[in-house]
């Protein structure tokens, strides 16, 4: 049996074997940079290493996702913290021919910018940093410290103390209050609890579970078990969807490890403490981030929604009480853990404690993953660590939470970045997707983009998201034609507040929030889309043309 | 037997009722004589929320809820019947007649089909939203037995029937949005199934004219749903 002490010390060999190298050059391996195959440039740097006969000198590491997508395939060469864009594998010998001299000036990309130095990163405070399958060096970062702390210093109760002096609120788009969620799982009597990690992430655009999950995925393995202590659970899921399949290798090879080193399983850390984890994949149906259809996808049912209450917390997997937080919630209990709910509770806004990740994409010029502390501003965000658009256009509006939530216009970007917020804007948080429109970006098409995903991907099982959304797609489709008339804008109002008021659970009753955003910001687009106002008497069909 | 049940007092339409606290606010509407539109809800069978006609107003609410699947509670102020409501079934309704073939004059059902008793009980006289017009097949491959898919407005009460009483889970859905379907077994020809009983369950409760009997003219086809109660009602006694 292992206990924390002989694992810290393991890490900390781990260390000492890194630090005899001089040199480490850090390739970034998440599925962003992979897709222009970075695996070949690793390959082509340890070759260059071995050619030039520094094999002891440098280490070449694989890790997570840097965050600046846009410059890719990044590589970072420490302890210089020269960062290079955009390599390609015959740049290999070059860089490491240059290394502890002058870098290769045509490759540096500057890393004393806003995008890199107005970010506080907590969740993906190891990303980019460590190799995602050790897990030595996530021991060495800290990693299971919290939970260490949690079993061996802290009774259940006090765990959710910590919480709740945190201030953290769900990352999955509602932002519920983690603590209070967590303490009514708690307080729910039952022999069996589950705790349940929903990694459906679905919206377009939005890729930050997928590269917490493939830069540091022990980190969420830490939080669960945290989690299943706290509430009383000794059994969890995480539910991935299977579009992932690099986060789900190495979240499988995450689990392999936490095992083998008594983190995960029977008498966790000789605690006494039991949880085990599995991996559920989702078979592509984007309603499954919904928490009722989820658990029922992971009982193995159809994945469709049922009314709330009873919630999960009261009745959940196979009817037992269930905890369920998103990727980013139990990214950030690790770190609340270690170093405090009060230090958390000290970042960000006052009705929103800590960061948030977004994935930046659209017509921005630094596509990527960025963390930020709560409260900054949608103009910071955007024009600052964004960088504006790339080609210099007029930024038009920043499309937020996905494709149920709401397009703000450029007049508003001065607001503070936080779930009220955005709520009052018509918009919402929700995971965390930001999509950038410049100025030729028509509105009514964005709106019935995203109208078609939401029909597409409704469950079926209740009348107003079903029908209604393929009702709205079918009006502004004839908007985007130039065909509508009057009738129809109000017929379309009318669709969106019974979608919205009606439907059974979160995907439709968010489904009309493109629509009525964008007809609440730019009706004038939908107004100049209408079809000329008939005259007052038709002429008759054979009356000769004017 | 007898278990304690606790009893709450609320209001439904400014009249003050009183219920048991496992029973929903559409028992008590029932059992008061106050009339909220279903569909997918029957007496016997689970709850499912689907339809979203018996969406109710309670005073301090945000949000509307389904009748059929909330438990009263003590001093709650119910409204089933505002102008909103009004509005918002109507909506449902027309938006199920958008959605299909639900022409009742060559319906076997017509004149006993629950869908257009509602909508005549609604004042539906009408559809604005042009017809979707999807591609949905029927099934005429069983002996006694007809499935046409375009009647059918997905309530899944045949899903739940089978599963739920008959046992056989013949029935279940393929397909998302307005892409779902009913399919029997896996997405095979009924008269191919090797789980359907043909016990016909499902053509009774059945709300519309989808699941009929073969050789059943226009007005034809009346169902019948009393023996749902009575076996659940059985199952109740044995337990």
């Amino acid at each position: 049996m292992m206990t924390y002490d002989e694992l810290t010390d393991a890490a900390a060999e781990e260390i000492a074997r890194q630090q005899g190298y001089h040199q480490c050059v850090r390739v970034c391996m998440a599925a962003g940079c992979l897709s222009q195959h970075h695996d070949a440039i690793k390959l082509a740097l340890e070759q260059a290493v071995k050619d030039q006969g520094r094999a002891g000198e440098v280490q070449i590491k694989g890790v997570g996702c840097m965050g600046l997508c846009a410059a890719g395939p990044l590589v970072m060469v420490e302890p210089e913290g020269v960062l290079y864009e955009r390599v390609s594998p015959e740049d290999a010998s070059e860089i490491i021919a240059v290394l502890g001299s002058e870098p290769v000036q045509r490759l540096v990309c500057p890393t004393d910018v806003p995008f890199f130095e107005r970010q506080v990163k907590i969740v993906l405070e190891n990303s980019g940093v460590i190799d995602p399958e050790s897990i030595e060096e996530y021991i060495a970062a800290g990693g299971y410290e919290g939970l260490n702390r949690a079993l061996t210093e802290l009774s259940p109760n006090e765990v959710i103390a910590e919480l709740v002096r945190s201030g953290l609120r769900g990352r999955g788009g509602a932002g519920y209050p983690t603590g209070l969620k967590w303490s009514t799982v708690a307080k729910a009597i039952s022999d069996t609890k589950y705790v349940v990690c929903n990694g459906d992430e679905g919206d377009p655009g939005a890729f930050m579970d997928r590269s917490v999950l493939e830069s540091d995925p022990h980190r969420i393995i830490e939080g669960m078990a945290i989690a299943g202590y706290a509430v009383g659970a000794n059994r969890g899921f995480i539910y991935v969807r299977a579009e992932y399949p690099l986060a789900i290798e190495r979240l499988k090879l995450a689990l392999r490890h936490a095992k083998r080193n008594a983190l995960l399983g029977n008498n966790i850390l000789g605690t006494g403490f039991d949880f085990n984890l599995e991996i559920r994949l989702g078979a592509g149906a984007y309603v499954c981030g919904e928490e009722t259809a989820l658990m029922a996808s992971i009982e193995g049912k159809r994945g469709m929604p049922r009314p709330r209450p009873p919630y999960p917390a009261d009745h959940g997997l196979w009817g037992a009480p269930t905890l369920v937080n998103n990727v980013e919630t139990f990214a950030s209990i690790a770190p609340i853990l270690r170093r405090g709910g009060d230090w958390y509770a000290s970042i960000g806004s006052e009705t929103s404690k800590g960061t948030k990740v977004f994935a930046l994409a659209g017509q921005i010029r630094n596509t990527g993953l960025i963390e930020v502390p709560m409260g900054i501003t949608l103009t910071e965000i955007v024009h600052e660590i964004g960088g504006g658009t790339p080609n210099g256009r007029q930024v038009k509006a920043v499309q937020t939470g996905g494709p149920t939530g709401g397009c703000i216009p450029e007049a508003y970007f001065d607001t503070p970045v936080d779930y009220e917020s955005l709520a009052k804007l018509g918009s919402i948080m929700g995971s965390g997707g930001m999509i950038v429109m410049d100025d030729s970006s028509s509105m009514v098409e964005v709106a019935r983009y995203f109208m078609e995903f939401c029909m597409t991907e409704s469950c079926g099982k209740c009348i107003p998201c079903r029908v209604g959304t393929a009702q709205m797609y079918r009006l502004l489709d004839k908007f985007s034609q130039g065909r509508a008339t009057t009738a129809d804008l109000d017929l379309l109002e009318q669709l969106c507040d019974l979608t919205l008021n009606a439907s059974l659970c979160g995907l439709g009753q968010s489904a009309p929030n493109p629509v009525l955003s964008t007809l609440r910001y730019f009706r004038d687009e939908y107004l100049a889309r209408l079809l000329p106002a008939e005259p007052a008497l038709a002429p008759a069909p054979d009356s000769p043309a004017a | 037997m007898a278990t304690r049940s606790r009893i709450k007092t609320l209001k439904i339409n400014g009249r003050d009722v009183s219920a048991h606290e496992d029973e929903t606010i559409l028992d008590v509407a029932m059992e008061h004589g106050v009339f909220i539109p279903t569909l997918c809800q029957i007496e016997g069978l689970t709850i499912s929320g689907a339809c979203r006609l018996c969406l109710v107003e309670v005073a301090g609410w945000r949000r509307l809820v389904p009748a059929c699947a909330t438990h009263v509670e003590e001093g709650m102020e119910i409204n089933t019947d505002t102008e909103r409501l009004r509005n918002y079934r109507r909506m449902i309704i027309e938006l199920l007649f958008s959605e299909g073939n639900h022409v009742c004059a060559v319906c076997v059902s017509n004149g006993n089909c629950e869908l257009q008793a509602l909508a005549q009980r609604l004042g539906m006289d009408h559809v604005r939203f042009t017809n979707l017009q999807p591609v949905r097949l029927v099934d005429m491959t069983h002996d006694r037995f007809v499935l046409d898919r375009n009647r059918c407005i997905l309530c899944l009460r045949c899903v739940r029937v089978c599963d739920e009483i008959e046992g056989a889970h013949t029935w279940d859905v393929k397909g998302r949005g307005s892409e779902a379907r009913v399919v029997s077994d896996l997405a095979t020809p009924w008269g191919d199934s090797a789980t359907c009983t043909s016990c016909g369950k499902c053509v009774n409760v059945c709300p519309v004219g989808a699941l009929v009997k073969k050789g059943r003219a226009i007005g034809e086809m009346v169902k019948r749903q009393d023996f749902l109660p009575y076996l659940s009602n059985m199952r109740e006694v044995k337990k």
